[in-house]
């Protein structure tokens, strides 16, 4: 159990961190590169809440696609132009302060309520075999949302490709 | 075991990292960035509470979470390529036209 | 279709009026010839109308000789208070067709026409030829109104009508400033009268309550008024007033010698013939009304026989032509007035009738000779033109022999009647009678004189015509000529009609008019004819050689010895230049009327300058003043009240707007930061507002 926790708070630090740093970052190739870093805590994360289908979901499809897709369009645009500016705009503490207040109020809810989200009580072989039991309830329960996913899929392709398309 | 609201408080932290991210960063693209953690964050939510409650519902979820993110970051780079193209600049203070 | 024809009777004054209209419209873009054969054809239509109506009224019997055509109610009045009691006033627009009205759309359209036809000639070569004849036309329309009229108020129409026209004709040559003020002078003098006249007819309205002549000769056959009544002595004063004005008697006479200044044609047709006998037609008509005030009469037949032997001694020694001619109008006029004052209104009418034959002759042969010498009328730059101008001359001789009353020409019956009835009046003391009589002969004297000294003076002995003028005598064209022979046809024949019994004959004349006049005078001559007829002859002869004595003197003093008449002048040159500056009648009346302090320029300027300064000042000035002064509260109201709540709503939109608008900053994560504030602060609401059942719901998990 303690190998348990460690792994978890390791594997936090690591996500608040370089998420830290994703946002904080003046060259934006080093963002994607800590975003990158982020999504494979939170991918170790999901290994931990034994979601091993959307563990490699996430390397496969945020990492290897969203994230390369990104790194793409950071080489289109002017790098060099943009390292010298300024990282962050003119309303950039009032933003700050509004977060911070809704972390403390997450943060407060969260806290006052913690009895209720105690360690759970199923075991952990609840959700096994995981990628069947996903494909299953995917293709029976939620037909239609999946085939409206595919439609949103193809939608935002061919929206992709007439956007960047050269006039 | 870890109870689930350490995964919660995780995961409002990166959900608040994100939305500093979104409200302060200039350039578009690590705004975009900071959406895809704010996505990143609800989803540890869903799969928290989907252990804690051993529903496979959760999972389902936030797979179609990662595939509106996709394509969100899909479209939304691809109108940035189509803007750098026309103003040669990603900086969200110099993209203000929609003003009164 | 005896009855029927008369119907037409308002053809007469509309035909004319119809060609005035066109070339009052469309004159001026005419061609000469249009114009001539119009404005003659539509003339001559209405004699040969007038020519049909009185062949029909003359096979009517003689009691049923009167017909009235009414057109249309001019002014339905209503009731009112009158002597009679209480009476229905209403002025009708129509004709009335009797022996009176036929003979005078007769005399009227004939001469009318001829002098037309004679105008084609005479003002070949003027300019505003259409203007001439649509003025001329026009007023043979009022003209023909006020004869046929049946109505003294329609009558007056005409009364008014040919006065405005006599102004447009005697000033037709309006750039000259003699022309003008001439025309001018007629028409203020007539106005002058025509007040008289006016209170004529208002009084005549309230004693009466009608206008009508039909009417008023009913109320006074049923014996409404006795006679010499103050009333009726008032009205009849009051219409004879404007009668003097219109007929140049004495004192309102003066307009006409000067208004020769009109071409000769109009002084043929107006001065002559027509306008000027309005005054005695007027009278005529309305005779039932003098017969009951034998005062007025007395005063008309002495203002007539003074009239006459006063503008005959004028006429004695003028030197223009036309001058002569215009005084013998006046004082032939003065005639008219006589008979009419002696009650023999027929005579008066058939003096009227032959006076326009000789006098529109006498007017129309001295237009030719005026023609034939480039319109001069001095006479003395005339002299041995008979055999120049032959026709001219001798139709000139035979309207002076008409006009002299020589036997058996037209002036001779009906200057000869006047003077027999005047003598013979019963109605009249012995000695007052013989005194008006022997007025009438000496200016029969006079007339002859004058008359002849024009014929002797201008057509016989040395020319004294200028070198450059003498080449171009000629005779004029037969459309001038023409007409010349007929009215010197009429003035041999024109008498005929009233050949008195004396002389054998019927005076059918005098008995075709007799239903209109009804007059004691009929009676009182029938008295006199009975007591024998030689008292009749007896005076005809006395006229006879009153006429010769004159064309002796004539003859004389212009033929036999020519330097006679400067010696004369010479010896009585006090009462010549008395004669020949007209009495200084005008002279008087410039001083008193015109420059006079009281009555003339003065009043007038003073009157001028009100009218300008307080009249015009408030009424145009003012009203001009205060429009734009309403237009500046206009301006102003609109400027501020409308648009300013059109500008307020907009002021208003925009205020309420600002929140809203402030927000707009184009800025995307200025709107993200806001929707996360949002969230902030729901998240914040719904967790305060149900915490109680958050904590349940927490604690029971």
């Amino acid at each position: 159990m303690m190998f348990y926790q460690v792994t978890f708070y390791v594997l936090a630090a690591i996500a608040v961190v370089s998420a830290l740093l994703v946002i904080t970052r003046r060259n934006p190739v080093h963002s994607a590169i800590f975003l990158i870093v982020t999504l494979l805590s939170v991918a170790g994360l999901y290994l931990q809440l034994q979601a091993e289908f959307l563990a490699a979901v996430q390397i496969i499809l945020y990492i290897g696609g969203v994230m390369v897709l990104f790194l793409f369009v950071i080489l289109l645009v002017n790098l060099e132009v943009t390292v010298r500016q300024e990282p962050f705009n003119r309303m950039w503490w009032i933003a700050g302060v509004a977060a911070l207040v809704l972390l403390a109020e997450l943060a407060i809810t969260y806290y006052l309520g913690r009895q209720a989200f105690a360690t759970p009580v199923v075991s952990a072989a609840a959700l096994q075999p995981n990628t069947e039991l996903i494909g299953r309830t995917l293709y029976q329960t939620y037909m239609l949302p999946f085939e409206m996913a595919s439609l949103l899929l193809l939608v935002a392709m061919v929206g992709a490709v007439i956007m960047a398309r050269r006039r | 075991m870890v109870p689930t609201s350490h995964y919660l408080f995780l995961s409002a932290a990166l959900l608040t990292i994100g939305v500093i991210g979104v409200l302060t960063r200039r350039n578009l693209i690590v705004v975009l960035m900071s959406i895809e953690l704010i996505l990143n964050a609800v989803n540890i939510n869903l799969i928290a509470f989907a252990r804690q409650l051993a529903s496979v519902e959760g999972h389902v979820f936030a797979i179609f979470v990662i595939t509106v993110a996709a394509a969100e970051a899909a479209v939304g780079l691809g109108i940035l390529i189509a803007f750098f193209r026309n103003r040669e600049t990603v900086n969200t203070d110099e993209i203000d036209l929609l003003k009164w | 279709m005896p009855q029927n024809f008369l119907e037409w009777v308002w053809l007469v004054p509309l035909l004319p009026l119809l060609s005035a209209l066109v070339m009052l419209l469309v004159g001026r873009s005419l061609p000469r010839a249009v114009v001539s054969w119009l404005c003659c054809g539509t003339v001559g239509l209405s004699f040969l109308v007038s020519l049909g109506i009185f062949r029909t009224l003359a096979s009517l019997p003689a009691a049923a000789r009167v017909y009235e055509k009414v057109l249309f109610t001019w002014l339905p009045a209503g009731m009112f208070q009158t002597a009679a009691g209480l009476a229905e006033f209403r002025i009708e627009w129509g004709y009335l067709v009797d022996p009176l009205s036929a003979v005078m759309i007769l005399v009227v359209s004939g001469v009318g026409f001829l002098i037309h036809v004679y105008s084609v000639g005479y003002m070949a070569h003027e300019g505003g030829y259409y203007r001439y004849f649509g003025y001329l036309n026009l007023f043979m329309f009022m003209m023909l109104t006020l004869v046929l009229a049946n109505n003294l108020l329609v009558m007056f129409v005409g009364w008014e009508g040919v006065g405005l026209c006599s102004y447009f004709l005697i000033g037709f040559w309006f750039l000259k400033k003699s022309a003008a003020d001439a025309g001018k002078k007629a028409f203020v003098v007539n106005r002058v009268g025509d007040a008289g006249f006016l209170l004529g007819i208002f009084l005549i309205s309230t004693t009466f309550g009608t206008l009508s002549f039909t009417q008023i000769n009913a109320a006074v056959a049923a014996g409404q008024l006795s006679l010499g009544s103050g009333v009726i002595t008032a009205i009849t004063l009051l219409l004879f007033m404007g009668a003097t004005g219109k007929s140049a008697q004495i004192p309102l006479y003066v307009w006409l010698p000067d208004a020769m200044e009109g071409p000769t044609p109009v002084s043929a047709l107006i001065h002559a013939a027509t306008m000027v006998t309005a005054g005695v037609y007027m009278v005529a008509r309305t005779n039932a009304l003098y017969q009951l005030a034998p005062l007025t009469l007395e005063i008309v037949a002495v203002i007539g026989a003074l009239t006459a032997i006063y503008a005959a001694s004028m006429g004695l020694v003028q030197n223009d032509i036309k001058r002569v001619l215009a005084y013998s109008t006046i004082s032939q006029l003065g005639y008219m007035f006589l008979a009419c004052g002696m009650g023999a209104f027929a005579t008066g009418i058939f003096h009227l009738s032959t006076h326009a034959y000789f006098k529109a002759l006498l007017f129309l042969a001295a237009g030719s000779v005026m023609h034939a010498l480039s319109n001069e009328t001095d006479i003395r730059k005339m002299g041995g033109l008979w055999n120049r101008i032959p026709l001219t001359a001798r139709t000139f001789l035979i309207g002076g022999l008409a006009i002299a009353g020589i036997f058996p020409l037209a002036g001779f019956f009906s200057k000869d009647e006047i003077l027999w009835r005047t003598f013979s009046n019963t109605d009249y003391p012995v000695g007052f009678r013989q005194v008006l009589w022997g007025i009438g002969l000496l200016t029969a004297v006079m007339t002859a004189f004058y008359i002849f000294r024009l014929v002797f003076f201008s057509f016989f002995g040395q020319s004294r015509v200028p070198r450059e003028v003498e080449h171009h005598i000629h005779e004029s064209p037969p459309v001038m000529t023409i007409p010349l022979v007929i009215l010197a046809a009429l003035s041999i024949v024109g008498g005929w009609v009233g050949i008195p019994a004396a002389l054998g004959g019927s005076n059918p004349f005098e008995d075709f008019l007799a239903p209109v006049f009804q007059s004691h005078a009929a009676a009182a001559s029938v008295e006199a004819t009975a007591q024998g007829h030689g008292l009749e002859l007896g005076l005809m002869g006395v006229s006879l050689v009153a006429a010769a004595i004159g064309i002796g003197i004539a003859y004389l003093f212009y033929l036999r010895q020519p330097e006679l008449p400067d010696q004369w002048a010479f010896r009585f040159s006090r009462l010549y230049k008395l004669l020949f500056n007209k009495y200084y009648v005008d002279e008087l009346y410039s001083a008193v009327f015109v420059e006079g302090p009281l009555l003339g320029k003065t009043m007038g300027n003073s009157f001028a300058r009100f009218d300008l300064k307080v009249i015009d000042g408030i009424g145009v000035d003012g009203t001009g003043w205060f429009t734009r002064f309403s237009s500046r509260l206009s301006i102003w109201w609109d400027t501020w009240i409308i648009d300013g709540s059109v500008r307020a709503l907009g002021f208003t939109v925009r205020l309420l707007s600002w929140p809203v608008r402030v927000i707009q900053t184009g800025f995307v994560q200025a709107y993200l930061f806001l929707m996360a504030t949002g969230v902030v602060v729901f998240f914040f609401y719904y967790v305060i507002r149900y915490r109680d059942e958050i904590r349940q719901l927490l604690q029971l998990r």
